[in-house]
């Protein structure tokens, strides 16, 4: 039952983080320098959060084996390759470094 | 409509959705399974799955209420992680900003990869509609299929990790991001940000280094003095 509850509760404070967006803008002039800045900053956040989710799990260094694969999927896609390549080659790398042992 | 949508996206783009919701099914079955293993009932991982609608926070606050970690700590640790959806939302607010119906559907499906696929889509306002709607119905359907079939036939799913998967989705992440560093001062605030949040996320709990990163904006600011048009 308090999994039930954290479910929605959860639920409900997302979609209202969600909802907070767009309303937030509504309120703002947007200015094409505005509309560049707001788009600018959720390139910023995703990049910290390809960074993040490669370097560093549970506050701690996330070993070798991710930050290989995801570099090896971000080189991949500088030189245009496509998603589909990007995925199987980050996630190759890493499993077969994890494979040979390598943390 | 969503469906409509996607005769008009290139072949090219649609190859691109469809990888990334291979990965994010394989994430969601693996979801399911690991709630299951938990002794978490499927129509609760399921229930989760469809209203929450946000991976790194279903695998967290699943993760902490399983270990005993308390209502509050779980759940608070969801809606930390979620916090990021402010930027998104502002940023890619206006592609779903139509009928009040788009508005509170689209709303639901904010997430990582649709906004990354709509800022993609660049300035051309209906390609960013008809990315946006394609993805993240796209991800809605396969994550829900995904947690649901996990959650019965567990024990078949591979570990996430093993398949190396966690590195996938930030390589996506990545691959739609790229296009957007086209300019030295996006760039210069990207790196900044990311510096930042990589040294904030050894102490700080996750969720807040990305939203610590937006001071790397701080290197946009002498575009308030004339210089705006550079990024075009």
């Amino acid at each position: 039952m308090t999994m039930f509850i954290a479910i929605m509760v959860l639920a409900a404070g997302t979609f209202l983080i969600r909802l907070s967006g767009p309303l937030l803008r509504e309120r703002i002039s947007l200015s094409p320098y505005a509309e560049t800045l707001l788009k600018t900053g959720a390139t910023v956040v995703l990049l910290a959060l390809v960074a993040t989710s490669a370097f560093v799990v549970d506050g701690a260094w996330a070993g070798w084996a991710l930050p290989a694969g995801v570099l090896v999927g971000g080189v991949l896609a500088w030189r245009r390759a496509p998603l589909a390549l990007v995925v199987v080659a980050a996630a190759a790398t890493t499993a077969l470094l994890r494979l040979a042992g390598v943390a | 409509m969503p469906i409509a949508f996607t005769k008009h996206l290139d072949r090219p783009l649609l190859r691109d959705i469809a990888a990334l919701a291979a990965g994010i099914l394989i994430v969601g079955l693996s979801f399911g399974a690991i709630a299951t293993s938990q002794g978490v009932p499927w129509w609760q991982s399921t229930a989760m799955s469809l209203f929450v609608f946000a991976g790194a926070s279903q695998f967290a606050t699943m993760g902490i209420m399983t270990a005993g970690g308390g209502l509050v700590a779980g759940v608070a640790a969801g809606l930390i992680l979620n916090l990021r959806h402010v930027p998104y939302g502002m940023a890619v607010g206006g592609v779903y900003w139509t009928s009040l119906r788009a508005k509170i559907i689209g709303t639901h499906l904010l997430t990582d990869q649709s906004t990354a696929f709509a800022l993609a889509a660049g300035d051309d306002a209906r390609k960013a509609r008809q990315t946006y709607w394609t993805v993240a119905v796209s991800l809605f359907l396969v994550w829900n299929a995904g947690t649901v079939i996990g959650a019965f036939a567990g024990q078949l799913v591979a570990d996430p990790a093993v398949l190396g998967l966690d590195a996938a989705l930030p390589a996506i992440l990545l691959a739609l991001v790229m296009p957007g560093l086209k300019d030295r001062r996006t760039i210069a605030a990207g790196l900044l940000g990311t510096a930042v949040a990589l040294a904030a996320s050894f102490f700080l709990p996750a969720g807040v280094p990305v939203l610590l990163a937006l001071v790397g904006l701080v290197v946009m600011w002498k575009g308030a003095d004339g210089k705006r048009e550079e990024r075009a």
